[in-house]
């Protein structure tokens, strides 16, 4: 093969046809070549339309709106305007609080329905497992439509508890407030919870439980000391998994959310519509991320730490 | 560690599993429900039975162009991303790729981004390049996110399967491309089918994207959305939310046994949603 090599790298200078030649015989005999040739028409999609759209977006931030039109001068401007509205940090850090306490009643949720699938259904598993992938599957829109007439002020909850005679007029508390946004994003994301709990459970070494168990520990120790510590990857990526989609939701604040329960989403959706100011919405959206990102990293950081101090 | 030794523990996972099915699908079952009550209003009692609002929503001929719109759209993203997502999947399951770590991190990057966000920059590029907003800047991005989905999909079916069989071809004499046809194709089969009915439903259904990047011409969500300003409409939005609901759960019940069914039969784990 080397021989091979030596007369295709002496017999390049002959021509262009030799070095395609080459080039072709590299191909074949690479697999790297080859693996990053099939990888390659997915990356470029990726660069062009994720990549460089974020980049452009970055730039935008520094930028200013002059009304249809755009001052391209480099400017801090819209970041020292977040810190000095106290509006602006207030709604992430609510929007943040609100997607905290999704991603943890969630979990929470997700968790008994995960254990249940891995270690108690034997046959209908698939069943169980579509069952529970259709509604995540269905139209978002039409899952938060849902809450706003089952949770409404003359809705279904509402209705039904009159016509049975448990209540005399409408429960208020139901729609339009951080409660009612809660509830609905926790059932949207529920399947995004779910499967990586239950993926994390199925692979527990079945036998490391029947060791816990001969060495006397009940059902209680088993638990807390074997299934929860080695499920907390599946806890965490859950957790994270339904945590980011929800700080920048848009939908739910603005269909059940009424006045106080309005999210960062809205305004940087705002900025981009009616308030047109599209610089400003740029830096909300990068500001977000940036937070978003750097929670992101001291949870993995604190779990890294957490795992290696158990071992 | 089997169920029966421990029947009480069983019973109220059971049925705890029994509650979070109620709680996935019961508001959805009011939309049902209320699309064939005779009333304007979603409330209880019930005022009796109808379809009028089924044929009222035909006669909306906005509603009947954005549901095309959303067919052309959803089919052309269904076929790309699959395409794309296969490719990628087959280079990172087959070759010892330098480097693919990171790259597979970048292409699941859709995941951990909020859709507003990814909807905005796409907006940004195409207006700073000039494009006009149309379906076509829609399913691009929709491709965005359908294409991480597709290699999830693909990568796990991909892993199904033994390397050697494809070697075997190619050492028994058969070309390339006869190999991929004859062996690789049919092996994977079950994949490319579940992911363009996932990938299809996927943009079908979606909103927070399509929001942002849409011109003159809607898809279904959009038009959905622009119906629930108006009370009286409400019925006919749940008419055909029913009609949405149900389809798409079919595609996707279909699409989900499709994958599982040839999953468990080979022993594999499910990686992914």
């Amino acid at each position: 093969m080397t021989e091979r090599l030596d007369t295709l790298a002496t017999s390049q200078t002959e021509g262009r046809a030799t070095v395609w030649d080459r080039l072709r015989y590299l191909y074949r005999r690479s697999d790297q070549l080859r693996g990053y040739a099939l990888l390659s028409p997915t990356l470029i999609v990726m660069i062009l339309f994720l990549a460089v759209p974020l980049l452009i977006l970055f730039t935008l931030s520094f930028w200013t709106q002059t009304y249809i039109e755009f001052d391209r001068s480099f400017t801090p401007a819209n970041y020292l305007k977040f810190f000095e509205r106290p509006i602006y940090s207030l709604l992430l850090g609510k929007s943040i609080l609100i997607s905290l306490c999704v991603a943890t009643m969630t979990v929470l949720l997700a968790y008994p329905m995960a254990y249940f699938l891995a270690f108690r259904v034997k046959r209908a598993k698939i069943l169980w497992l579509i069952l529970i992938t259709v509604p995540f599957w269905t139209s978002y829109l039409l899952r938060v439509f849902a809450w706003k007439i089952t949770l409404g002020y003359q809705g279904v909850i509402n209705s039904g508890l009159m016509s049975l005679g448990i209540i005399d007029e409408p429960l208020q508390f139901l729609l339009y407030n951080p409660f009612s946004v809660v509830i609905t994003l926790a059932h949207a994301w529920a399947a995004f919870a779910i499967l990586p709990i239950y993926v994390s459970l199925e692979k527990i070494d079945r036998t490391l439980l029947e060791a816990a168990r001969d060495l006397g520990d009940g059902p209680v120790a088993r638990f807390f000391g074997v299934t929860l510590p080695l499920s907390m990857p599946g806890v965490i990526a859950a957790f994270l998994f339904v945590f980011i989609p929800t700080v920048g939701d848009y939908v739910t604040p603005r269909l059940v959310g009424g006045t106080t329960g309005i999210m960062i989403g809205n305004i940087i959706q705002s900025m981009f519509g009616k308030a047109n100011n599209w610089p400003m919405g740029a830096a909300l959206a990068v500001i977000s991320m940036v937070i978003i990102a750097s929670l992101i990293c001291v949870s993995l950081w604190f779990v890294r730490r957490m795992q290696r101090m158990s071992v | 560690m089997n169920g029966a030794t421990q029947p009480r523990r069983f019973d109220s996972l059971f049925a705890y599993g029994l509650f979070y099915l109620a709680f996935l699908y019961g508001p959805l079952l009011f939309i049902v429900l209320f699309s064939f009550n005779d009333a304007i209003y979603v409330a209880f009692p019930l005022q009796g039975f109808t379809l009028d609002w089924y044929d009222a929503m035909w006669q909306q001929k906005e509603l009947v162009d954005s549901l095309f719109n959303s067919i052309k759209v959803a089919a052309v993203v269904a076929v790309v991303s699959t395409i794309l997502g296969t490719l990628a999947a087959k280079a990172v399951t087959r070759y010892r790729l330098k480097g693919s770590g990171p790259i597979v991190a970048f292409i699941m990057v859709p995941f951990v981004i909020p859709g507003i966000i990814l909807g905005i920059s796409l907006l940004v590029l195409v207006s700073n390049l000039g494009v006009e907003l149309s379906l076509i800047t829609i399913g691009l991005g929709h491709i965005l996110i359908a294409v991480p989905f597709s290699m999830l999909v693909m990568i796990s079916r991909m892993e199904g399967f033994d390397k050697s069989l494809e070697e075997a071809s190619l050492d028994l004499g058969e070309s390339a491309w006869s190999t991929f046809w004859r062996v690789t194709f049919p092996l994977v089969m079950p994949g490319i089918i579940s992911s363009l009915l996932l990938t299809f439903t996927l943009s079908f259904d979606e909103f927070i994207i399509a929001f942002f990047l849409s011109g003159k011409e809607a898809t279904l969500p959009l038009f959905i959305w622009s119906q629930l300003r108006f009370p009286q409409k409400l019925p006919n939005v749940l008419a055909l939310g029913t009609c949405i609901l149900l389809i798409s759960a079919l595609v996707i019940a279909l699409a989900e046994w499709v994958r599982r069914r040839n999953l468990k039969a080979e022993q594999q784990s499910e990686i992914g949603v």
